[in-house]
C-alpha cells in the first residue's frame, strides 16, 4: 500500500479514515481479510445459533476465575501465534526468493515487509510470548500456593482485556490501515511523525500502551498473592520454584512497565502534540528513546524467561523422581538474575559511542549475568543425574530447552564483547541469536509447561506421540532455521533486508526455509494434538480423573483436574518443600478432613470485559484522530468505573454441604489408590523431609 | 517471614472480623505495589529532565522564568494539605466523621489551590514563550510537572467520590481501605512534589 493514501486532514467525524486505508486490492492481505471476515462472521453465527452468547458471558467472559482467565490468555496466544508465524513464513520465502537468480525481488515490496518484520516482533513478544507466559502462571501459581484465586480478581480480568485489546488493535491495523514499519522497538527518529507520518506507528503506540497497562496490573495482583495469599507453613523458601521465579519475574514487571508507559506517552506526545522529547531539532535527544526502550526491552526478556525456567524446574523435577537439585541456590540465583538484569540494557546499543569504559561495563554485567543462569542449567542436569529419568514429552521440552538455550547463552556472551559487537551489530547474528534464546529458553519451557499442566487446566492429558513429534520438528527446525543465518550474519548480511543481492546467501536462504517449514510442522502438530485430545477427552487414556496424573510433588496436583472454583476443599498445611510428596508419604494425602468451613470467594463481574474492551474505541479513535469516539470512550470508561465502584454484593460464601458434596465426588474417584505410583515407591519412600534445620525453611 | 504468611484459610469459621482485616491488609499492600510502579513513572519522566536539562534550543531558558516565591507558596500549600490529611486520618481513627469531613475538606481546597496556582503558572509561561513545543527542556518540564498535577486532580476527583462513599456508608471497612489508600497516595505526590521542587525549580532557578 501506499503510504500516502494513509496521511490525510482529519474529518470531524471520520477523522483521517476512508474506503482507501482498506487494501482491497493488496494480493496477499485481501484475500486474508476476507476469509477473517467470513470466518469470523461462521464463528458468531454458530455461537448464535446454538445459543452459547448466555453460557460464554457468565462463565468465561465475566469471570474472575484465574484458571478461566488464564485458560482465555493461552487461547489468544496460541492463535497470535498463527497469525505472527505466518509473519515469519512471509519473511523466510520473501528472503529466500529475493535472493534467488530465478526470481530476484521476490514479491513484498519495502514497505509491506518492513510492516512484516515489524508486527512479527510486536506480536511474538507482546501477543504470544507474554500471554502464554501469564496465562500459565494465572492457571498454575495460585493452586502452587493453595490460594481459592489471586488477590485481586477483578484486576486479573481487566488486565487480561487490556491485553486483548492490543491484540486487536494489531489485528485490525492489518486491514484497516497499516502497522507501523520501524522495527519491533520503533527507534526515533524513524518511528517520529516527520519519518512516520501515517497511522501505523499509532497503532503501534496504542496496541502496546494499552496491553502494557494491562502487565503492570497483572504485576501487582501477582506480587500482592505470593506475599499475600500462601498457604498456612508455606514460608518464602518452601515455595515452588515456578511461584518463585513468577514471583521474580512480577517484581521485574512491577518496576519496569511504567518505564515502558512513559517511553511510548513521550513518543504519543512527539506525535500528536509536537512535543520534543526524541524529534531533531529543538533539544530533541533520539538516544533517550533508545535507552528508555532498552531499561524497559532488557528486563522484559529476563521477566518472560524466568517463569519458563521455573516450569522447567517443575517437569525435571517431577520427570526425575527426585527432589529439584540445588533449591536455594537455584533461588538466589533467579534473585541474582532479577537484579542483574537491571544493569546490562546498554548491550543493546554499544555501537552508540558511550565510551570505552560504559561500554566495558555493561559489557561485564552481561557476562556475569550468564552466570546464575549457567547455574540453573547445572540444576537441571543433576536435578536429572541418578534420577528415573521418565522421558515424557514435556521432558522432551526440557531436553530441547537445555541443548538450544545453552548454544544462545554462548552467541549471547559473543555478542557481550563491545569489540566483537562493533563487528555483529546490526546483523542477522542477532536476530540468530536472540531467537535462539528466546525460542530455546522461553518458549520451550513455555510448551514444556504447556504440556505438563495442559491435564491440571482441562481435565485431559495431551497425546504423547504427537507431543514427541511437535518437540523433534521445533528442534531440528530451529537449527535448520537458524543456523544458516548466523552465518549469513558473520559474512555480513545485516537484518531486516528486503533486498539481498548476495548470491551467497542463496543456499543459507533455502536452509532457513525448510527449517522454517519445520517448525510450522511442529505448530501444526500442536494444534492437531490440542484438538485430538480434547477430541478424545472421555477415552480413559486421555481424561484425568486423579487429578494427579504425573505422581507430581506441589500442591496443584493436590485438587480436581480441572480444580473446582474454590481451588481446595480445604487447604493443608504446608510442613515441606514438595508439600504433596510430603503427604503422600505420610500417607494424609486425598483424605477427608474432619470438617469443612464456607469458603469465601468473589463474584462475578461485567466490569472486567465493559471497562477493558471500551479501551478500543478509544484506542482505535485515537489512532485514527477520531476525537469524538475517543471523548465518548473515555466518558463511557469513567462512568462505568464510579458505577463499578459504588457497588456491593461483590463476593459470596460456599457453604458447606455443597463443599461436602463436591469433595466427597472427588475422593471417590481416588478411592482405593495407593499415593505413589506402584514404579515410584522405592524412590519415593526413601525421601528425607525439607531439612527441618535449615534455618531459612523452618517458619520462624 | 510469619507477617508475610496468611493463615486466612485457618480461621475461615464466619469469621468476619478477620476477613476484614485480612482484606484491609491486602488492599493496602497492592496499593502500596502501585506505588512503587507510580514512583518508576515518576523515575523515567526525572530522568529525561535530567537527560534534558540543558537542550533549550533557541527557546527561552527557566531562569529568566522562574519565581521561587510563588512555588514556595505553591509548595507550602502542599505540604499543609499533607498535614491536615494526618489530621483527616486521626479523625478516622477515632471514628469521628465530621473531623475526618472537616479536615479533608481543608485538604481538598488546599490540593484545589495548589492546582490553581500551577494552571495559572503554565499559562503564564505560555504567555512568555515556554511551550511544551518550544525546545526539549520545556517538552521534559511540562510533562513531569503536569504529570504530578495530573495526579493531584485524580487525588481531588477521589476525593470528591470518597465523599459519597462516606454518606453512604460512614466508616464502613471498605471506606477506611479507601480512606488509608488515598492517604497513602496524598503523601506519596507531596514526595514527588519536594524532587519537582528540589530538582527542577531550584536547579532551574540557579
Amino acid at each position: 500500500m501506499v503510504q500516502t493514501d494513509l496521511i490525510k486532514d482529519p474529518h470531524v467525524l471520520t477523522g483521517k479514515l476512508h474506503w482507501g486505508v482498506i487494501p482491497f486490492h493488496d494480493p496477499v492481505v485481501a484475500p486474508v481479510m476476507f476469509a477473517a471476515i467470513l470466518g469470523g462472521l461462521a464463528l458468531l453465527a454458530l455461537i448464535t445459533y446454538k445459543g452459547w452468547w448466555g453460557y460464554l458471558w457468565k462463565e468465561w467472559f465475566t469471570s474472575v476465575d484465574h484458571k478461566k482467565i488464564g485458560i482465555m490468555y493461552c487461547i489468544v496466544a496460541l492463535v497470535m501465534l498463527v497469525r505472527g508465524f505466518s509473519d515469519a513464513i512471509l519473511m523466510r520465502t520473501h528472503q529466500a526468493l529475493a535472493t534467488s537468480d530465478a526470481f530476484g525481488e521476490g514479491y513484498l515490496p519495502p514497505e509491506h515487509y518492513d510492516q512484516i518484520f515489524t508486527a512479527h516482533g510486536v506480536i511474538m513478544i507482546f501477543f504470544v510470548a507474554t500471554p502464554l507466559m501469564v496465562g500459565i502462571m494465572n492457571v498454575i501459581m495460585p493452586l502452587q500456593i493453595g490460594a481459592r484465586d489471586v488477590a485481586y480478581p477483578f484486576l486479573n480480568s481487566l488486565s487480561f482485556y487490556l491485553f486483548l485489546v492490543g491484540a486487536l488493535l494489531v489485528n485490525i491495523s492489518l486491514f484497516v490501515g497499516e502497522f507501523a514499519a520501524t522495527g519491533w522497538l520503533a527507534y526515533t527518529p524513524l518511528s517520529g511523525i516527520e519519518y512516520s507520518p501515517g497511522v501505523g506507528v499509532d497503532y503501534w503506540i496504542w496496541a502496546l500502551q494499552i496491553s502494557g497497562i494491562g502487565t503492570t496490573l497483572t504485576a501487582v495482583n501477582f506480587v500482592a498473592t505470593i506475599l499475600k495469599m500462601r498457604a498456612p507453613g508455606m514460608t518464602m523458601m518452601k515455595m515452588p520454584v515456578f511461584t518463585w521465579t513468577t514471583f521474580c519475574a512480577n517484581v521485574i514487571a512491577l518496576v519496569i512497565f511504567p518505564i515502558l508507559t512513559v517511553a511510548i506517552a513521550q513518543l504519543t506526545l512527539d506525535r500528536y502534540l509536537d512535543f520534543n522529547f526524541f524529534t531533531n531539532d529543538d533539544g530533541g535527544n533520539q538516544m533517550m528513546w533508545v535507552n528508555l526502550i532498552w531499561a524497559w526491552g532488557h528486563p522484559e526478556v529476563y521477566f518472560l524467561v524466568l517463569p519458563a525456567f521455573g516450569m522447567i524446574s517443575e517437569v525435571t523435577a517431577t520427570f526425575s523422581r527426585k527432589r529439584l537439585f540445588g533449591y536455594v541456590s537455584l533461588i538466589w540465583a533467579t534473585i541474582a538474575i532479577m537484579l542483574l538484569s537491571f544493569l546490562v540494557w546498554l548491550h543493546h546499543f554499544f555501537t552508540m559511542g558511550s565510551g570505552a569504559s560504559v561500554n566495558a561495563f555493561f559489557g561485564i554485567m552481561t557476562m556475569i549475568i550468564g552466570i546464575p543462569t549457567g547455574v540453573k542449567l547445572y540444576n537441571w542436569i543433576f536435578t536429572m543425574y541418578k534420577g528415573r529419568v521418565e522421558l515424557t514429552a514435556s521432558m522432551w521440552w526440557v531436553i530441547a530447552m537445555l541443548i538450544t538455550f545453552t548454544v544462545g547463552g554462548m552467541t549471547g556472551v559473543m555478542l557481550s564483547i563491545p569489540a566483537n559487537d562493533f563487528v555483529l551489530h546490526n546483523s542477522m547474528f542477532v536476530p540468530a541469536h536472540f531467537h535462539n534464546v528466546i525460542i530455546g529458553g522461553a518458549v520451550y519451557g513455555y510448551f514444556a509447561g504447556f504440556t505438563y499442566w495442559f491435564p491440571k487446566a482441562t481435565g485431559v492429558k495431551l497425546n504423547e506421540t504427537l507431543g514427541k513429534w511437535s518437540v523433534a520438528l521445533w528442534f531440528f527446525g530451529y537449527f535448520f532455521a537458524w543456523i544458516p543465518l548466523y552465518y549469513t550474519g558473520f559474512d555480513g548480511m545485516t537484518r531486516r533486508l528486503q533486498y539481498v543481492d548476495n548470491p551467497d546467501w542463496q543456499l543459507p536462504m533455502y536452509i532457513a526455509l525448510i527449517g522454517v517449514a519445520m517448525i510450522a510442522a511442529g505448530i501444526g502438530t500442536q494444534v492437531i494434538n490440542i484438538a485430538w485430545s480434547i477430541y478424545k477427552r472421555n477415552d480413559p487414556q486421555y481424561k484425568d480423573v486423579t487429578g494427579d496424573p504425573w505422581d507430581a510433588h506441589t500442591l496443584e496436583w493436590y485438587t480436581t483436574s480441572p480444580p473446582q472454583f474454590y481451588n481446595f476443599g480445604d487447604v493443608p498445611y504446608i510442613k515441606d518443600r514438595d508439600p504433596l510428596l510430603n503427604m503422600k508419604q505420610e500417607g494424609i494425602a486425598y483424605k477427608r478432613p474432619e470438617k469443612y468451613s464456607r469458603i469465601h470467594m468473589p463474584k462475578n463481574t461485567w466490569a472486567g470485559p465493559v471497562l477493558g474492551l471500551l479501551t478500543l474505541p478509544m484506542g482505535f479513535g485515537f489512532v485514527w484522530h477520531i476525537w469524538w469516539m475517543v471523548i465518548a470512550s473515555v466518558a463511557a470508561i469513567f462512568a462505568c468505573w464510579v458505577k463499578l465502584n459504588f457497588e456491593r454484593d461483590k463476593d459470596y460464601y460456599v457453604e458447606v454441604p455443597e463443599v461436602e458434596r463436591i469433595e466427597d465426588e472427588f475422593l471417590k474417584s481416588n478411592e482405593g489408590r495407593s499415593f505413589y505410583f506402584e514404579k515410584h515407591a522405592k524412590y519415593y519412600k526413601k525421601w528425607k523431609p525439607t531439612d527441618q534445620n535449615d534455618s531459612s525453611v523452618v517458619a520462624k | 517471614m510469619t507477617a508475610l504468611t496468611n493463615d486466612h484459610d485457618l480461621h475461615d469459621h464466619d469469621d468476619h472480623h478477620h476477613h476484614e482485616a485480612e482484606a484491609a491488609d491486602r488492599y493496602v499492600f497492592g496499593f502500596w505495589l502501585y506505588i512503587i510502579s507510580d514512583c518508576l513513572l515518576f523515575s523515567t519522566l526525572f530522568a529525561t529532565y535530567a537527560v534534558m536539562g540543558q537542550s533549550f534550543g533557541s527557546g527561552i531558558k527557566p531562569e529568566e522564568l522562574f519565581d521561587l516565591g510563588f512555588v514556595a507558596v505553591e509548595t507550602a500549600l502542599l505540604l499543609f494539605s499533607s498535614f491536615t490529611f494526618g489530621m483527616a486520618m486521626l479523625g478516622a481513627n477515632a471514628e469521628n466523621m465530621a473531623k475526618t469531613k472537616f479536615w479533608l475538606i481543608i485538604t481538598a481546597l488546599l490540593g484545589l489551590s495548589f492546582l490553581g496556582m500551577e494552571i495559572y503558572e503554565f499559562v503564564h509561561f505560555s504567555h512568555e514563550g515556554a511551550t511544551p513545543q518550544t525546545s526539549g527542556y520545556w517538552t521534559s518540564f511540562y510533562s513531569l510537572v503536569a504529570t504530578h498535577g495530573l495526579h493531584v486532580t485524580a487525588g481531588l476527583i477521589w476525593m470528591f467520590f470518597l465523599f459519597i462513599h462516606f454518606k453512604r456508608d460512614g466508616f464502613s471497612n471498605e471506606n477506611k481501605i479507601r480512606l488509608a489508600c488515598l492517604s497513602l497516595f496524598w503523601h506519596f505526590l507531596d514526595i514527588i512534589w519536594i524532587c519537582v521542587f528540589s530538582f527542577v525549580y531550584l536547579r532551574g532557578a540557579m
